[in-house]
């Protein structure tokens, strides 16, 4: 049934995903690693729906709206935040500093 | 006049009425200047005008109401009087309950006598804001007037709160250049004491009301409550003790006094030398020594407090001696003062205890007054600075001649009612603490040495800086202001026996009671070994 | 219940019923006449000012009209009379009549009455608080009527002096508020039935002489000495005060009769603490060392002042209020001796300082502290009627020299003013000669000063000599020689103090005599200009001095020694019998103090060469010619400079007291206590730390969106790491 492999790739892409966020500068590229994060749950959700029960799928529709409406905003603001600055480096954007 | 008083019902309803008209004065003061649009500035300086006018009626109305209370009260009577007792947040216990008794009469009448004079003394002065300053004093003197005739813990507390919020704005938005400053440090001293005081008093509520299941913050039932162990009522009477002590002021938590005071606009300085800083000792003769009689009157407890009254006393007098600004100097004066309350507090006797209520209604008169004329001098010439005066007795004669009138009753002449005060206290004192008192008593020598070295460099010398010679002396409004304050002074200085009879009834049982419930616990006290 | 009896004691006196029921009278006739002057004196300069007093809106220069300019000494003289001045030179003199005319005649009743008790007139309750209850009540006795008689009778004088002295004063009718009140206070002084309304009074006649010190205001010296005799005379007053909380602490009474009565029960210690402190007062109040000195610094006021207050009447309150107080006295010998030690030693130290003055009111001055000196020596030793004898005679004839010094001042002063001079017009060195222009002050200031060197038959004679024989007696045998102090006992100590009163008795009648040779003997040092314009005063002004210089020549009757029977013998002592009687036989074990008549002639001869000696030595040894004007006078040198300087005691005292106490005040309490440790450190201390707190949690916040992830990943890893491992 393939669940045990699913679940490790599912692993291995939030890896992927998480070292992304946490090591690239570029909005763009983070905010790409994001998503990939969010489909690697996606993917262990469809897997797990094998053993418990549809409530994964339908989990996973919700997730991949959000994606889609958070991608939509995010994107926009990256855009204006590029507009305002000429750079969507993070290492320029720190206005939350104390 | 009693009958008459009595055949209205009187004390059926006068309380609450001192709590209903400035509450609605407030209210109608506020919607008077929420209904005004035009914002020219004639008709902005006439709707003050009217703000001003309002202000005063509403609280010559409360003086009158409350006057009657000078005669409808019984002077043989030690119980609460003219009481009401209404029901209010049932679910906490709480109730709406209120009297007076001899140790209260007196400041709810300074209280009520003062307040319209306060309203005068800001007259020219106040040009912003006019409305929302009335507001903020209407809703002061409900306030106080709500702490000393409250008779339930809860609604004491929710008017100790209540008066500090309109004097933390009329300090910080009428006042003088370090305004703000002052009135945060005012602010967080105050709430700093009552925050613990509340904690205190919601202990009490429960233990009040342990058998219903709620709390019960009603006073007579709280002075009731079987005596708790040494160091419990150690802790609760410390709460209460920094509360009321840095309302007091006492030494060493006096230094929002002068800020405060100096940066307060002259019915601000008025109100708080004049009445605030009552509700501190006050509370120490109402709460604190009843309460813990155990804990006031252990000898260690006792020997601190009344050190540092004395300390109050002869500090306060030699940080006066030496301020630039006359404000700060009568402020620092009144930390002296109000030390000389302390001692007769605390030394226990009916005469020291009788003398510092006295103290506290002189020093509500002569400090109020000298800050009015502080105010009137400042609206002329806007220093308040000693040294930026000088020989101006030649200029303003009838100033001159009131400002000397009320030094005096400061520094305690004999014939003023600064006398009367600190002759009782010291006479009282000296029969239980003899060493102490004699040392306060030269305060009375440092006293004389302050304000007359003020007096000298303000009034007289030679008038040599040119630009006091085109002072003008006091408008009618001014000495009519003054006349009052005056009367007072030489009134109770020459004849304070009608006054000291409406206190001697339950200064008498204030004493017995203490010291009775401080006897039975000592024997506890050293028993358990314990504080 | 108290109340009760007192009346119903009362009821019973001789005196009740008659005119002594209106002794309140006494003391409001000269509140009447106060509010009256005040209210004249204040609605003619008052200026009401404008509606709205802001500062913008008062520059519309407003020229002030003069209420005078700055003056100098007594540099008063304006041309213009005051509006009222006709009115006010009626009301304040005459409200004095009144209560002269209303004292004796209660003098009268009482001397009729035979009253040995005092008479108590209450006239309502003022003070009652827990178990004190004072009164506000007048007592009529023997010592009170004394007091006022003198109190109404020199003043009256005064006041009719005044009128001629102070009518072109622009504060004329401020004056003769001040004057009236002052007078008000003192017969509450003398005649109040407790320590409390003594002690209004007291604190009252403080106030007056600080207002009248400082009369002239626009001087900075002149308020300075007003302010310095005020807080000078609260430190007086503080003994005062505690001496009251030991008696009320001990004897729960504050009216004469109660602390008489119980006085005998009291322990020693206490009494001996309780008239300590009450001298303390006294020592305030009447100039005695350490706190004389005041009242050199207080001839800053006007001249007629200076002869009310601080000769005649208030400054002798101390002596009264030990005269008053003498059963509490008696009791103790130790504070006895001391009040007659401290009192020989003032009358000496100021007597020197008295030798070396240039201002003739402040030789006078330091002559007065010498002369109450002497009362409290005859009070110390229990003496006391001999004490009051030289009360009264002092008061004639120190008012008599204080006007006449007033009188040649206002000459000099308006020699002075007609040439436009602004010289000292109070020095003698600018003096001389004045016996031509002013006869009749130079004969009555003669007399005067025979008076109080001694020469009999003058009133001084009398009561000094009875003062010294008093001392004598009393190291004979007197509980107080028994007693000792220090170690010394009391015989050698009181020795001591009867041959200190004798040296005082030389150096007063050579600085008395000096100050007249400079005055009025030699040439004139004035000028030539200003010799012609001067002249006697006028008569309203020289009226009250010849009256005074009877009261001197004829004084002494009042208290006749027994060697010299010209008249009644011993009236005034026989008259304070009631009084003082019993405290002064129990000083005496008893037996009245009677020296043997040899003894008594020996000693009245040593006074008298003493005296005559003096004068002598004065007139020989002090040349007239070598004086110079005050401008052109070298600085004396050595131990006459020390003299001149009053031993620096002044100076002393602002170095060691004033100057510290200012000092710490400023840099320790206030900087250092109130704005260093308790706002510096604790209150704004507070504040600092939880600010650093804040601060601290905000650098925590990078704004790296980055750094927020890392410490997020780090923070899950760990949750689940603890769940893990667990």
């Amino acid at each position: 049934m393939m669940v045990p492999e699913a679940l490790a790739l599912s692993a291995v892409l939030f890896t992927i995903g998480v070292i992304g966020v946490l090591t690239r500068r570029n909005a763009i590229v983070i905010f790409m690693c994001v998503e990939l994060m969010l489909n690697a749950v996606n993917l262990s959700f469809v897997a797990f729906s094998r053993l418990y029960g549809a409530t994964g799928q339908v989990f996973v529709v919700f997730v991949m709206t959000v994606a889609a409406a958070e991608a939509a905003v995010g994107l926009a603001i990256i855009i204006s935040i590029f507009r305002h600055r000429q750079t969507v480096d993070l290492k320029n954007i720190n206005i939350l500093k104390g | 006049m009693a009958d008459f008083l009595q055949s209205i019902g009187y004390h059926g309803w006068v309380l609450p009425a001192l709590l209903a008209i400035p509450t609605l004065g407030a209210v109608l003061v506020w919607l008077h200047g929420f209904m005004q649009r035009d914002t020219s500035e004639d008709a902005v300086a006439a709707g003050a005008m009217t703000a001003r006018r309002l202000t005063f009626a509403i609280l010559m109305l409360e003086f009158l109401v409350s006057i009657g209370l000078w005669w409808s009260f019984d002077v043989n009577s030690a119980g609460w009087q003219a009481a009401v007792d209404w029901p209010w947040i049932d679910s906490w216990g709480a109730r709406f309950s209120l009297g007076i008794d001899g140790l209260s009469l007196m400041m709810v009448l300074l209280t009520t006598f003062l307040m319209p004079l306060a309203v005068l003394g800001g007259w020219t002065s106040v040009r912003h804001k006019v409305h929302t300053y009335h507001v903020l004093l209407l809703l002061l003197t409900v306030g106080v007037l709500g702490v000393f005739v409250a008779k339930d813990l809860f609604l004491f507390y929710v008017m100790w709160e209540v008066m500090l919020i309109p004097m933390y704005f009329i300090v910080g938005v009428w006042g003088g250049e370090r305004r703000i400053y002052a009135s945060i440090k005012f602010f967080i001293y105050t709430m700093v004491g009552s925050l613990l005081m509340l904690v205190a008093i919601v202990y009490l509520g429960w233990q009040a009301g342990i058998l219903e299941g709620r709390p019960n913050f009603a006073y007579d039932a709280i002075m009731n409550l079987p005596e708790f162990r040494p160091i419990v009522s150690f802790w609760l009477f410390v709460a209460f003790f920094l509360a009321f002590a840095v309302k007091v002021p006492m030494f060493p938590f006096h230094t929002w006094l002068p800020d405060a005071h100096v940066e307060a606009p002259t019915a601000g300085s008025v109100i708080l030398a004049g009445i605030l800083l009552k509700l501190g000792t006050y509370g120490f003769l109402r709460l604190a020594v009843p309460l813990f009689p155990g804990i006031a009157l252990h000898p260690t407890v006792r020997a601190v407090i009344i050190a540092l009254a004395v300390i109050g006393v002869i500090y306060g007098s030699l940080v006066a001696l030496v301020q630039p600004d006359f404000k700060k100097l009568v402020a620092y004066s009144s930390v002296a003062h109000l030390g000389m309350v302390m001692l007769g507090i605390f030394a226990l006797t009916p005469e020291s205890v009788q003398g510092a209520l006295m103290v506290m209604i002189g020093h509500g008169v002569s400090t109020g007054a000298l800050f009015f004329l502080i105010g009137m001098i400042y609206e002329r010439k806007h220093s308040r600075i000693i040294a930026d005066y000088g020989g101006i007795a030649k200029v303003v004669p009838v100033y001159a001649t009131l400002l000397t009138i009320v030094a005096l009753s400061s520094i305690g002449l004999p014939g003023t009612n600064g006398f009367i005060g600190e002759f009782l206290v010291m006479l009282g004192s000296f029969k239980t603490v003899p060493g102490m008192t004699t040392i306060s008593a030269l305060g009375v020598i440092l006293a004389a040495a302050y304000l007359l070295w003020a007096l000298q460099r303000i009034l007289y010398n030679p008038l040599d800086k040119p630009e006091n010679k085109h002072l003008t002396d006091l408008n009618w409004r001014e000495i009519g202001l003054m006349a009052p304050l005056i009367f007072m002074i030489l009134w109770m200085g020459v004849y304070p026996k009608p006054v000291l009879r409406r206190m001697e009834a339950s200064v008498q049982k204030f004493v017995q009671t203490v010291e009775a419930k401080a006897a039975q616990q000592s024997v506890t006290i050293t028993m358990g070994g314990g504080r | 219940m108290l109340l009760l009896q007192e009346a119903a004691a009362a009821g019973a006196h001789p005196l009740s019923g008659s005119v002594a029921e209106w002794i309140w009278l006494v003391p409001v006739f000269p509140l009447i006449g106060f509010l009256v002057n005040g209210w004249l004196s204040l609605s003619s300069v008052a200026k009401i000012g404008p509606k709205d007093p802001t500062a913008h809106h008062a520059h519309h220069g407003h020229e002030t009209q003069g209420h005078g300019d700055a003056h100098g000494h007594d540099d008063h003289h304006h041309p213009a009379a005051h509006k009222h001045a006709k009115l006010v030179s009626i009301i304040g003199p005459a409200v004095l009549w009144a209560s002269f005319g209303l004292s004796v005649s209660i003098f009268f009743a009482l001397s009729g009455a035979h009253a040995e008790a005092p008479f108590v007139k209450t006239l309502f309750s003022w003070m009652p608080a827990g178990t004190l209850s004072v009164d506000a009540a007048f007592q009529v006795d023997q010592l009170s009527m004394v007091m006022t008689l003198v109190i109404t009778g020199v003043g009256s004088l005064i006041h009719v002096f005044s009128v001629g002295y102070m009518r072109e004063d622009p504060g004329y009718p401020r004056y003769f508020a001040y004057l009236n009140l002052f007078v008000f206070f003192m017969l509450l002084l003398v005649l109040g039935a407790n320590y409390p309304i003594l002690f209004v009074g007291w604190e009252g006649v403080g106030l007056c002489s600080y207002l009248l010190i400082g009369f002239w205001f626009s001087e900075k010296a002149n308020a300075d000495a007003g302010k310095k005799a005020f807080i000078v005379n609260r430190i007086g007053d503080f003994g005062f005060l505690v001496a009251l909380f030991l008696l009320y602490a001990n004897l729960g009474s504050l009216d004469f009769s109660g602390v008489n009565a119980g006085a005998t029960q009291l322990s020693p210690v206490v009494v001996t603490a309780i008239c300590l402190f009450m001298f303390l007062g006294c020592a305030g109040k009447s100039a005695q060392l350490p706190l004389y000195v005041w009242l050199p610094d207080a001839m800053a006021g006007p001249t007629p002042v200076s002869a009310l207050i601080h000769a005649a009447t208030m400054v002798t309150a101390g002596v009264y209020l030990i005269a008053r107080s003498s059963i509490l006295f008696s009791l103790s010998p130790v504070a006895s001796l001391t009040v007659a030690l401290v009192g020989a030693l003032t009358a000496i130290f100021a007597a020197t300082i008295g030798l070396k003055q240039w201002d003739i009111k402040k030789v006078l001055a330091y002559s007065t502290v010498s002369q109450l000196g002497y009362m409290f020596v005859a009070v110390g030793v229990g003496a006391y009627a001999a004490g009051v004898f030289h009360l009264v005679t002092h008061a004639f004839f120190k008012a008599l020299l204080f006007l006449g010094s007033g009188a040649v001042i206002y000459a000099m002063h308006q020699a002075y003013h007609h040439t436009g001079n602004h010289d000292d017009a109070q020095d003698m060195r600018n003096m001389g000669g004045l016996r031509k222009f002013m006869p009749i002050t130079f004969g009555l200031m003669w007399i005067a000063t025979l008076a109080i060197a001694g020469i009999p038959p003058f009133a001084g004679f009398f009561s000094k000599d009875e003062i010294l024989g008093s001392v004598y007696a009393r190291a004979h045998g007197s509980t107080l020689a028994d007693a000792s102090l220090l170690g010394i006992p009391g015989s050698v100590l009181l020795y001591a103090i009867w041959a200190i009163g004798l040296v005082s008795a030389l150096l007063t009648a050579i600085y008395m005599t000096r100050m007249m040779l400079y005055t009025f003997h030699g040439g004139n040092r004035s000028g030539e200009k200003e010799r012609t314009h001067l002249h006697e005063a006028p008569w309203i002004m020289t009226g009250p001095l010849v009256v005074l210089g009877a009261l001197s020549v004829a004084g002494g009757w009042l208290n006749l020694p027994n060697f010299f029977p010209a008249g009644p013998v011993q009236a005034l002592h026989h008259w304070l019998e009631p009084v003082t009687g019993e405290a002064a036989l129990r000083i005496t074990h008893g037996a009245e103090a009677h020296l043997e008549l040899a003894t008594e002639y020996m000693l009245v001869g040593i006074a008298i060469a003493i005296a005559v000696v003096g004068i002598a030595f004065a007139v020989t040894r002090l040349r007239t010619e070598t004086l110079v004007p005050k401008a052109q006078s070298p600085e004396s040198e050595g131990f006459e400079r020390v003299l001149e300087h009053k031993y620096y005691v002044d100076e002393a005292y602002d170095k060691v007291v004033v100057q510290p106490l200012v000092g710490v005040s400023r840099s320790v309490l206030w900087k250092g206590m109130d704005a260093g440790i308790i706002d510096g450190l604790v209150v704004n201390g507070s504040a600092y730390l939880a600010r650093g707190i804040g601060w601290l949690g905000a650098r925590l916040q990078s704004g790296q969106v980055s750094t927020y992830a890392w410490v997020l990943v780090i923070g899950v890893l760990g949750v689940l790491g603890a769940f893990t491992l667990r």
